[in-house]
């Protein structure tokens, strides 16, 4: 079958999908989005997790035939959708913004873009939350949501909001940490 | 595979009836995992996502009309009040991002024991909404569940919406797993107060081949605590009828040795969690609901 | 629509620029890691690729009557089906010994081994077509312990064994055994006032690193394969592909793609052999990545142990003797067990001094999962009884548990039971003091400012089991012993190719390893170690593979000693040239360029005065000066297979912990509320990746002390392959993991450093367990500890 949606603002389309595939699958081997991860397939590790119409969830147990005509953030896209975000602050993010198919064909993740880190892509890095990194992109998605909705998380709502993301590197303090950092950078940015 | 996308309502019944062995699917967090893992691969897939009707839900004047496709994270938002209970049990499914997506019409589908919802919709009372193009049945919540994984549903029926008895008193939920966060129920137990018939109704999963009632403990706690004129003294209950609740409780079980847990221990969770979540709503409702434990 | 890195683009050069050793310093990976860009082997993708699909054995032990792929091979899209029939050399492969079969022939004998392979243009079809093959089993009983292993009538795993273990072991179906002897126990025993003789068990763990075994091999023009894999040491899974794809070695080569995690669990082969096998059939290129389930087959696991342990000690707290029997179950195959068994009886008594010693370690052949290499590797599972023998020890005696460790811990100089000398810095008592030293968390931490409950701080966290009912509090100490890199006379070395250029006028550091960067940061380390010593400022590091020589595994906490120290070694190299070209040009201008300690800081030549007498840029001009060098520790020897004695060790390392848990003693549910850990770690190179490396590891001791267990039964069937049911901790079982790092330098290792990464995986599981006993009183003599054996039910 024939699947379309908008991933990170630009429409995408993929054919010959088989009816079983994931949404992942349409991600990561259709579309060349291979940020979120394929860790465990069973909504036990969140290491896909990605906004579905701004709403987090596991992208492997989303049918790609359900994301038909819904919007898509994915890690690859996390930056730009914070940019846009704090742009139009209050009001939300802006979603399908008009890039064109053709545009949107060519596009590729890559540093080329001028689009900075999210906050909370920084603070990963910048407090050692990442080792093998298999876990991180699933987890910026959910702690940058986490930050969307509650701009200063206490260390309980931080721990219950990304306790569907498995991590088995860190012993998860240094991704607490980065957290409470991004938190922090964009308290005193606001 | 075929893969359905009905529009509305009236579109998913009549695909369901034209498919029967078709699989519906709403947040995916149990038949994608089937098909993920190579153990389901149905003919027909029917996605529920696009029938708006079933996120939708109507509070009443008695219950609660929830439709079948509202994620459990709404239903800890915005249905606290009117449903504490399976509020409480929809905080502990899954992760946030199941919680998002997961339904109790999805958890009544499936209708495992280890379903989290199910204790809860026995101890509020519900029954639920089944429909097909041939009509609308009620189906009580309790005479749903018949057998492992199994349900009442007739091939062409979808459920349209469960509806659940509004609490008019506190109700409790545990669950016992392995992790503190993320987990399947080892067993579960739910506990509810009707002050308005003074009786005491609860749910109990994961540690029989349904989720299942105590009727028993039911039946003993409702005697003792007209007897002792408990409801209109407030008093605290006695400990031996506490004690006495919780093993009729536990002897209500039937579970099963499994690699999550040993039958034993089951019985032994029930009977702990009965008589503490007892202890929680009967404290609450002495204290006309005042008291609230923050459960995250 | 083109999908995924191509392996073309996987080349992930990374350019660092800050941080010299010592300095917490940023990975270079990191944008590309948080930016979802950085690819993991399970990401690749080649224009024609076909997906592989493994069938695998639904019994432990069956013979193979018959297998027919007709039917499979008759599937639309299938380009391939081979069994072991279709293999066209070499049919077995093994770390140390070759005794797994590629693919299996007219037997299996572990419950997931691999029959036969398809590749196919979706991954869909090729299950479905590996569904269709045929295979008819007989099944046999299955050997599951040490009984059925040895008994009488035992059927013979591997009949015909010819590895250099064969003629040592008892039975064949024992892979390895290795006594410790020292001293006299039996008269130790008669001198003894406490005696303490207990059993233990240690259920199987996983090592559950998040990426799934894959990797995506592509047939190359010349006959060969190149081979894009996550993966511990790429040099040795190529010395093990080359024969059983009957290619020479340089046809033969491997690039490391994207790890997701390792633990132990990527040192052997998974699906490296069947990949490339598929591609060479085919001659398309073949991705085989495995889903959650069938990684739990597809790797080894952490052996699980039974231990019998006697501790006597005299009434004033003096360990005389310790006497203990360690059972490891290999499993199928081989795979590290003469190695662990190495380890659990080299180290089977822990960080004490004892005058009298008599251990044995042995490791089985059964139809259980094959077990090898994991975190801790064999000092896991002795740590977890010894530790456990110490408290009771204590216990009987009426002493401070920390001040019997303290009163019988090693320092430097002491005599381990093997006779060798422990030659640096053993500050086992000091560990102990700082842990214990520490703040205690408040006391019903989970009341909140306004007095109300939060269940996410309670044992049974967000299930609501509890709002303090039950809840009782234990604290719990225990202390480690790791010995860091390869032991027992192995040749263990690792290899650095350093280029110093100038590129746009600055001097650039190019290191070239063949290290496996699995995420403990070891590119990080390079980096600052290349900064360090050749006083440049930019340093690229390229990918890892097997065009450079080898660097060994990136296991028992060897890399920043091993291939950190090839980098070193390597760059000092070059730094000499550098000075001999500067004496060469410009040494009879300056006087300074005689004087023997000249430094490259940046970008110059400096004496150690300080004055700058040379320039870098200018000195390497266009002549990029390029060295490939090994490095190796100092050697060891076997241990005598009798005695166990003999210089085994490179180094050792040492962690201890404090935890504190909250138990709910009536539903048998623990939270852990603080995991303090105090490590020795030598150098901190990077302070903040080993202090992730000691939370990481205190972490995974957690999970095997509470929750984690591969359960085999039924028939020698893994009951639990999925995340659903092999609990992982999440944020919210894990505590609050205060780090003490200490820095005592080992003279013999570069930089005086200590490998970190293991040592916190053995000492957190007896604490966390010592702490739920002190909660509970009972003896829990098995982990993980389970609800059930807390309440008896």
């Amino acid at each position: 079958m024939r699947v379309n949606f908008t991933v990170n603002g630009r429409p995408q389309q993929a054919d010959d999908v088989w009816e079983g595939e994931s949404l992942l699958y349409v991600l990561r081997e259709r579309m060349g989005l291979p940020g979120s991860k394929n860790a465990c397939e069973q909504g036990e590790c969140g290491s896909c997790t990605v906004r579905l119409d701004n709403v987090p969830v596991c992208a492997c147990l989303v049918a790609a035939g359900q994301a038909e005509g819904r919007d898509v953030v994915t890690v690859e896209g996390l930056a730009e959708f914070a940019e846009r975000r704090d742009a139009t602050a209050p009001g939300g993010p802006e979603q399908g913004s008009g890039t064109g198919l053709d545009e949107a064909r060519r596009w590729q993740p890559g540093p080329g873009g001028s689009t900075p880190l999210a906050p909370v892509q920084q603070a990963f890095i910048d407090a050692g939350a990442v080792q093998c990194g298999f876990c991180t992109p699933g987890l910026l998605v959910a702690a940058d949501e986490l930050l969307e909705r509650n701009p200063e998380p206490s260390d309980a709502d931080i721990r219950e909001a990304l306790s569907g993301n498995l991590c088995r590197c860190t012993g998860y303090e240094k991704i607490l940490d980065a957290v409470r950092l991004a938190a922090a950078r964009t308290g005193e940015e606001g | 595979m075929d893969f359905l996308r009905p529009a509305g309502w009236r579109e998913a019944l009549a695909a369901k009836a034209e498919h029967p062995t078709a699989v519906p699917i709403a947040g995916g967090t149990d038949v994608m995992v089937e098909i993920n893992f190579d153990h389901r691969r149905p003919d027909v897939l029917l996605d529920l996502n696009r029938v708006a009707e079933l996120t939708e839900w109507e509070v009443g004047e008695r219950t609660v009309r929830l439709g079948a496709g509202v994620p459990y994270t709404r239903i800890i938002e915005e249905l606290r009040t009117e449903l504490p209970g399976l509020a409480l049990a929809s905080h502990t499914v899954g992760s946030p991002q199941i919680r998002n997506r997961g339904t109790v019409g999805g958890n009544l589908g499936a209708a495992s024991p280890a379903g989290d919802s199910h204790p809860a919709l026995l101890a509020a009372g519900a029954e639920v909404e089944v429909e097909s193009v041939r009509g609308t049945r009620m189906i009580p919540v309790e005479e749903f569940y018949t057998g492992v994984k199994r349900n009442a549903l007739e091939p062409d029926e979808l459920i349209r919406a469960v509806h659940i008895q509004k609490a008019e008193g506190p109700q409790q939920f545990s669950k016992v797993g392995t992790r503190n966060a993320m987990v399947i129920a080892v067993c579960a137990f739910a506990v509810a107060l009707h002050p308005r018939t003074r009786t005491v109704r609860t749910g109990i999963g994961s540690a029989a081949p349904t989720p299942i009632r105590a009727r028993a403990a039911e039946d003993f706690l409702n005697a003792a605590l007209a007897d002792g004129g408990f409801w209109d003294s407030g008093a605290i209950i006695t400990p031996s009828v506490a004690r006495q609740f919780a093993e009729l409780c536990a002897g209500a079980c039937n579970p099963i040795d499994d690699v999550r847990g040993s039958a034993a221990y089951r019985r032994h969770a029930v009977s702990v969690m009965a008589r503490r979540t007892l202890g929680w709503t009967w404290q609450a409702y002495r204290e006309g609901n005042g008291r609230t434990v923050q459960c995250a | 629509m083109g999908a995924g890195p191509t392996p073309g683009k996987i080349t992930q050069t990374s350019t660092a620029t800050r941080g010299a050793i010592g300095e917490s310093t940023l990975r270079p990976d990191g944008t590309l890691k948080v930016t979802g860009e950085f690819a993991y082997s399970s990401d690749l993708w080649h224009e024609d690729m076909l997906w592989g699909f493994t069938l695998r054995s639904p019994h432990a032990h069956a013979e193979i009557r018959s297998v027919d792929t007709a039917e499979a091979l008759a599937v639309p899209g299938v380009h391939a089906v081979m069994t072991h029939d279709d293999l066209p050399a070499a049919t077995h492969y093994g770390l140390e010994i070759k005794d797994q079969p590629v693919l299996a022939k007219d037997r299996v004998r572990y419950h997931g081994e691999a029959v036969a392979i398809v590749a196919a243009d979706h991954p869909e079809t090729a299950r479905r077509a590996a569904a269709k093959i045929k295979v008819e089993y007989a099944e046999l009983p299955p050997v599951v312990d040490e009984a059925t292993a040895t008994a009488a009538d035992a059927p013979v795993l591997h009949p015909g064994r010819a590895d250099h273990h064969a003629g040592h072991v008892p039975h064949p179906n024992i892979v390895h055994r290795q006594p410790v002897r020292r001293g006299d126990v039996i008269a130790a025993r008669t001198r003894a006032d406490v005696v303490v003789r207990r059993d233990y068990e240690v259920g199987m763990q996983d090592q559950a690193f998040l990426g799934p075994e894959s990797g995506l091999a592509v047939p190359a023009e010349d006959g060969g394969v190149d081979l894009y894999i996550a993966t511990q040491w790429l040099h040795v899974d190529r010395d093990q592909l080359a024969p059983v794809l009957g290619l020479p070695a340089d046809k033969v080569r491997l690039t490391l793609s994207g790890v997701g995690g390792a633990f132990g669990a990527r040192e052997d082969l998974s699906m490296q052999a069947h990949a490339c096998l598929l591609a060479l059939r085919t001659g398309r290129p073949v991705k085989i990545v495995y889903n959650r389930y069938e990684s739990f087959f597809g790797h080894v696991h952490r052996h699980p142990a039974k231990l019998t342990y006697e501790h006597g000690a005299t009434r004033d707290g003096q360990l005389l003797y310790v006497q203990c029997r360690i059972v490891l179950d290999g499993g199928a195959y081989a795979s590290s067990s003469p190695a662990v068994v190495g380890n659990a009886a080299s180290l089977a008594i822990g960080p004490y001094v004892v005058d009298h010693v008599d251990v044995e370690a042995i490791a089985l052949y059964s139809n259980n999962p094959p077990c090898g290499a994991m975190r801790g590797f064999g000092a896991v599972q002795a740590c977890f009884a010894y530790e456990a023998q110490m408290d009771a020890v204590a216990a009987e005696l009426g002493m401070d548990p920390v001040e019997f460790r303290q009163r019988n811990a090693m320092s430097q100089g002491a005599v381990m039971p093997t006779g060798q000398l422990v030659d640096s810095p053993a500050p086992v008592a000091e560990l102990l003091r700082r842990v214990k030293a520490l703040p205690m968390p408040p006391e019903r931490q989970w009341l909140t400012a306004d007095d109300s409950t939060d269940v996410r701080a309670l044992p049974g966290g967000l299930s609501n089991t509890t709002h303090g009912e039950g809840v009782v509090r234990g604290v719990g100490y225990a202390v480690g012993i790791k010995n860091v890199g390869f032991s027992e006379g192995f040749d263990d070395y690792s290899t650095a190719r350093i280029r110093l250029e100038v590129i746009n006028g600055e001097p650039v550091a190019l290191v070239h390893t063949a290290m496996a960067e699995v995420g403990q940061g070891g590119v990080t380390v390079h980096a600052q170690i290349a900064r360090t010593e050749l006083g440049v400022s930019q340093v690229t590091i390229l990918p890892a593979d097997t065009q450079v020589g080898s660097a060994g595994s990136t296991s028992a906490s060897r890399q920043t000693y091993m291939t950190g120290g090839a980098v070193r070694h390597t760059c000092q190299a070059v730094r000499e040239e550098v000075l001999r070209r500067g004496r060469e040009r410009s040494g009879s201008y300056h006087p300074a360029w005689a004087t023997a300690e000249l430094l490259l800081e940046g970008g110059k030549v400096v004496t150690d005065g300080g004055e700058v007498i040379g320039d870098l840029a200018e000195i390497v001009g266009e002549e990029p000066i390029e060295l490939e060098l090994e490095f190796r520790h100092r050697p060891t020897e076997p241990f005598d297979l009798e005695t166990g004695q003999g210089f085994g060790h490179v180094q050792y390392s040492f962690c201890a912990h404090r935890a504190v848990v909250e138990v709910d003693t009536e539903l048998g549910l623990v939270k852990v509320i603080e995991l303090a850990a105090a490590q020795d770690v030598g150098k901190a190179l990077n302070p903040l990746s080993v202090v992730g490396q000691i939370q990481g590891g205190s972490t995974q001791g957690l999970g095997l002390a509470v929750m984690e267990e591969i359960v085999v039964s039924d028939g020698a069937r893994v009951r639990n392959p999925s995340f659903t049911d092999y609990l992982i901790p999440t944020i919210l079982d894990t505590p609050t993991i205060p780090v003490d790092v200490l820095e005592l330098a080992d003279d013999h290792a570069p930089y005086g450093l200590r490998g970190v990464g293991e040592a916190p995986t053995l000492s957190s599981t007896p604490a966390v367990v010592a702490a739920v006993r002190a909660a509970t009183g009972l003896p829990l003599k098995r982990v993980p500890i389970r609800p059930e054996h807390l309440t008896g039910t």
